[in-house]
This record gives C-alpha cells, structure tokens and sequence, in this order.
C-alpha cells in the first residue's frame, strides 16, 4: 500500500495546535498548516476515500463510480451554474425574447442597453454604492470587536473574563428572531444619542458587531496561539497595546480572513433587518431595493439589475475560492 | 527587627488596591480592548434580550406609557386563528426541507470525496448557488416558477412532456416550491460541511475494513456515516433551527399566500410588529418571539444531551 507512506504528513495536517505563518503571507491559511499546493496535489493523488486504490482498479468498481461522478458534474453544472448563466443571458436579452421563448439563445440579438438603464436610469448605482458601504462598514466594526474582544478575552484575561464570554456564547443560543422588536425600537430611540438612527448605515453596522460567532472563532484560534511568544515580548517589554498591534494582529491575519468573508457575504446577503431601519431608497442596499422594483421597470432592465447585484459576490467568490470554502467548512467545525 | 519590618510593605501594597495599582496591572487597557465588545454587545444584544422579555409582558405602542399586563400577550398570540396556520405552514417548510435537502447533500458529498480530478470544481460549482445573495435567488426562481406555458420550468418540463405546474400560483404546490429554491440556495453549505468532515475520517478504518474483506457500500454504512453521525447530527439540528426561521422565501415568493398557505411564524411576527394598521403590536410579537426561542432552545437541550449521550457509548 503506497498511501503508508503518507501517513506520518497526514497526522501532521491534523494536529490541532494552528501553526501560523507569523508574516500572514497567505492569506488562505487558515487554522491549520497547509502544505504548499505542489506538495497538496503529489499527496492528494495517494490519498484515499471510501474507495481504496485497488479498489479503482476494479472495472466492475471504476466504470460505475466514474458514471456517477460524471452524472453529478453534469447536474451540478445544470444546477450551480445553470440559473446564474440564464441570470447573465438574460440581462442583456429584449423582454419580449426573455417572455416568449425563456431558454433559446439571442434570437432577436444582444440589448447590452439593459444594463446600462439599469445601472444610470433606474439608479441601481446609487443602492450598488450603499451596498459597499454596509458591507464596508459591517466588516470593519466586526473585525475590530472581534479582534480586540478576542484578544481581551483570550490574552490579557481579566478576572471577569470568563463572565464576558459566557454572557456572549450565550447569545448564540438567542435566535435572532427575539432581537428584532427590541432592536428597531434600540435603534428607533437610541440610547445616550437621542437622536434616531433609522435611515443612516450605523443602523445596520452598530447591530452587525454583536456577533458572538466572530468572537469565538478569534477566542479560539488566539487561545491555540504558543503563549510562549506573548511571555517573550512581555519579557522584552512589549505592553498590552504593543503586543496587540505588533504580535497578536498580524499573526491573526487568517481568521481575519474567515472573519471578512463572513462580514462582507452577509452583509450583502441581509435583508430583513436593512428592510426595517432603512426606508428611504437613497440609503438601501440592493437587496431591499430590488423586490421593489420588480412592478416599477420592464423585465430585461430589471433582471439586468438582479445580475448586477450578483457581479460582485460571484467574482469574491472566484477570487478567494478556497478562503470561502474552508470557511465554510470551518463553520459546520465550529458550529459543532 | 529589619528583617520584619520589610515584609510588611510589600502586603500593605497588595491590601491597598488604589486605581493607580489597578491601571499599573493592567486593567485600564484590559478594559480598552474589551470595550467595543462590551459596548456593542450591551447594547445591541444583551439588552434588547432583556427587553424582549419584558416586553412580551407589557402593552407597549410608543405611543401610551407600557403597561404590564401579565400573560395577556401570550394568550392573545394563542388564540390568533392564523397561530395554528403559522405553525403548520412552518413544521411543513422545516418536514419538506428535511425531506429535500437532508439526504442531497450527503450523497453529493460521498461521491464528491471520491472525485481524483477537479475536485476543486466539484465543490465550487456546488457552493456557487450560496454566494448568490438571497434575494436575487428568490427574485430570479420567481421568474422561473411563473406558471404560464412559457415559464422558464414550465418550458423545461414540456421537454419531458409534462404540463405547465402552477407552481407558487396554487395553495398545495406553492410551500414545495418555496423549498426547492431554499434547498438549491443552502445545499452547497451543507456538501461543503460535510466534505471537510469526509477529509477527517482516518483512512486507517477503511484499510481495516477492507482486511475484513468489506465491499463499497459496507465501507459507506459502517466506516463512513458512524464516523460522520456527530456532524449529521449537528446539521439536522442546525437545519431544523434554519427552517423554523423562515422568513425571505414566504415573504418575497407569495407574500404569505395563496390562502395563507405559506404564513410561518416569523413573517407572523412581522406583521404583528411592522405591518398593523392599528401601530405595531410589539408584545404581541416579542412573545411570539420568545415562544419561538423556548422552543429552539428545548431543542438546542435536546441536541446537546443527544451528544453527550453518543460522545460516552
């Protein structure tokens, strides 16, 4: 069995203790050491699943196994790929083309003039625009509650640390359901400001910072962190802020990352909550805007919009593939 | 004598906690980095829990001055006719969510972590359909369930011969419809999930199983899904807590609709709070809320005693 001999790098990659590029010079690893790509694809072509090498030699085990993964990349194709490539024809496809005949290619030519009148006429720039800034605003507040609560409670440790993160685990247990009355009445009459936050972006950010999942992601990779580096830089005289901004911050640029992707995708995605406490079109992000304008434009414009709107997350997504998908991953982990 | 005197000090310092000693040790800054937390959380999580709560027992429009008015709130979202409707409309997303999207993933993901090439983009195209932002999602198969002939599905079931569905048109068809799309929106999260669980079984059980000479599928039934039964576990709850919060699909797809067919709880929340013509009827809601939460948080026990029972056989 030749995958014996990759045994001793497998149990490497799994031992929890995250060992971290102290540069932060890839910003896709996460958590754990990643072997380099060359040495990941020599390794994953003796790595084995449910079948056994033997196993692939097998035709009666081959021929069956290779179909059926033929058949799903087909379907995933059809079902991933499938309504986003229909999303990006249509956009620049007449209405009358779109309505009578939803599937055939061009047959009456390219309106490339869709997308134009949707983004100028319509003014889906002006929600594009606010959509960047929730998002923007959204990632900064959570990375810097995540980063400085995280260290706080992981590092310095106060006395009543424990009591701080039990209280924010706890409101893991709390679905979101039950903050959303007295949140829009928090935001309605904030407290200290006085003055309404309805229809400014703080709305959205100040609420998107209290996330206890944030915080425990940060918590635990900082708490697998070698304390020996923090008792070294004591040592050397560094305080709390110098071995924040100096050890701690770039050494976290990776759960960083996962912390960004989440911010950023789901600031994006919301929709319920930016419904209520921005009304006014001038300060709404996209996916609040879009429902309403189904019945007020023609249909090509506004499935241009609808394509718009999917432009960037998609191309976030095709950028950082592997940052999201071990994010992902990393979520059921978590979560767990 | 010397030798006693120089201990003293050194207590009476430690005895005499003054602000200086305490800033000196560190604890004006440990309360700096803490702060955003402290803040943020205060004010935009712990406290409005604490005022859910109150407020489910209180008479409150912002208007009058609160009025505290016991379980009134409770009894009233109890006898509203559509609580019921909610209930069943809600326990039926969550039974054909499970039905639809428990058993997909799972197989996707076996035969995903077979693949020898382009696993890469196995799992990008089944992620692909998540990074869609939710509203486009449901705004885009809108367009695709419309239920004349020249649907986009419809044209697509013609193919095979199939009739034009009514699809979100029709009371019984709309919730199936509703979590089709849901499904296609959440599948690729869960493949992803239980992909990086796949990478974490030890191929050492495999090569075991395979001395005691076991096929394909005994390796899949007595290797694979004993070793993954703690994530299955976690996302059949996971999923279960998703789905009882439904709100984008019924309120963007059908608005509740045809024939309240598809009022879940939460949008029943929503119209109570946001869309009353008499002003919001915020107790009402927070109870309704907290009745909800109560009943996540039975099943959160529920899961967690379920794991520690299987982490101890």
């Amino acid at each position: 069995m030749t995958s014996i001999e990759t045994r001793p790098t497998d149990d490497a990659e799994e031992t929890p203790l995250p060992v971290v590029d102290p540069r932060g010079s890839s910003p896709l690893t996460v958590v754990s050491p990643r072997p380099t790509r060359k040495r990941r694809a020599a390794k994953e072509s003796e790595d084995r699943g449910v079948a056994s090498p033997a196993d692939w030699r097998r035709k009666s085990v081959r021929v069956p196994l290779g179909t059926s993964q033929i058949v799903l990349l087909a379907l995933l194709v059809v079902a991933g790929l499938g309504p986003i490539l229909w999303l990006a024809k249509s956009a620049i496809t007449p209405t009358q083309d779109t309505l009578r005949t939803p599937i055939a290619l061009f047959p009456h030519g390219v309106d490339w003039a869709n997308l134009a009148t949707a983004w100028s006429t319509v003014h889906i720039d002006v929600q594009f625009v606010n959509t960047l800034w929730v998002a923007l605003g959204s990632w900064l507040l959570q990375v810097l509650v995540a980063a400085t609560g995280g260290y706080a409670l992981s590092v310095l440790k106060p006395r009543y640390a424990s009591i701080v993160n039990g209280l924010v685990l706890g409101t893991l247990f709390v679905p979101a359901v039950v903050l959303l009355v007295p949140l829009y009445l928090t935001i309605l009459h904030p407290p200290l400001i006085g003055t309404s936050l309805i229809n400014t972006f703080w709305a959205v950010w100040l609420p998107a910072g209290a996330n206890a999942f944030n915080i425990l992601l940060v918590k635990r990779f900082f708490d697998n962190l070698p304390r020996e580096i923090f008792e070294a830089a004591r040592t050397d005289g560094a305080g709390a802020f110098r071995l924040f901004w100096s050890i701690v911050l770039p050494m976290s640029r990776p759960i960083l990352g996962v912390v960004s992707v989440f911010a950023i995708i789901n600031a994006w995605k919301d929709y319920l909550w930016p419904l209520l406490v921005l009304r006014d079109p001038a300060v709404q992000p996209l996916s609040v805007r879009l429902p309403t304008l189904q019945r007020a434009i023609e249909l090509d414009v506004y499935l241009a919009a609808l394509a718009i709107s999917t432009i960037i997350p998609i191309i976030l997504f095709l950028v950082f593939q592997r940052l999201f998908l071990r994010s992902a991953g990393l979520g059921g982990a978590v979560k767990g | 004598m010397t030798t006693i005197a120089k201990a003293p000090p050194s207590t009476r310092v430690r005895q005499r906690r003054t602000p200086m000693t305490w800033v000196r040790g560190g604890g004006l800054s440990n309360l700096v980095f803490l702060l955003p937390l402290l803040f943020i959380f205060g004010a935009f999580s712990w406290w409005p829990i604490v005022q859910a709560v109150v407020m489910s027992f209180q008479k409150t429009n912002l208007v009058t001055p609160a009025l505290f008015v016991g379980w009134d709130n409770f009894a009233r979202v109890l006898h509203d006719p559509l609580f019921f409707t909610a209930i069943k409309n809600t326990g039926y997303f969550a039974l054909l969510a499970l039905i639809f999207g428990y058993p997909v993933p799972l197989v996707v993901a076996v035969l995903m972590s077979e693949v020898r090439k382009w696993k890469g983009i196995f799992s990008a195209l089944a992620y692909l359909p998540v990074v869609v932002p939710p509203v486009v999602a449901v705004l885009l198969w809108k367009f695709f369930y419309d239920a004349s002939p020249t649907g986009v599905f419809n044209v697509v079931l013609s193919w095979f011969g199939i009739g034009p569905q009514p699809w979100i048109q029709s009371a019984a068809s709309a919730m199936p419809s509703l979590v089709l799309e849901a499904t296609w929106a959440a599948a690729g999260g869960t493949i992803i999930i239980y992909l990086a669980a796949l990478t974490g079984v030890a191929p050492e059980l495999y090569d075991a199983a395979e001395v005691d000479g076991a096929s394909i599928w005994r390796k899949i039934w007595h290797v694979t899904l004993p070793q993954l039964r703690g994530v299955l576990l976690v996302t059949l709850i996971l999923q279960i807590i998703g789905t009882s919060q439904v709100f984008l699909e019924p309120f963007l797809f059908t608005g509740g609709g045809p024939a309240n067919s598809t009022v879940t709880i939460l949008q029943l929340i929503y119209r109570y709070a946001f869309q009353n013509s008499l002003g919001g009827n915020y107790g009402a809601a927070t109870a309704l809320s907290i009745m909800l939460a109560v009943f996540l948080a039975v099943l959160s026990w529920v899961y967690f005693k379920a794991t520690k029972a299987w982490s101890t056989n």
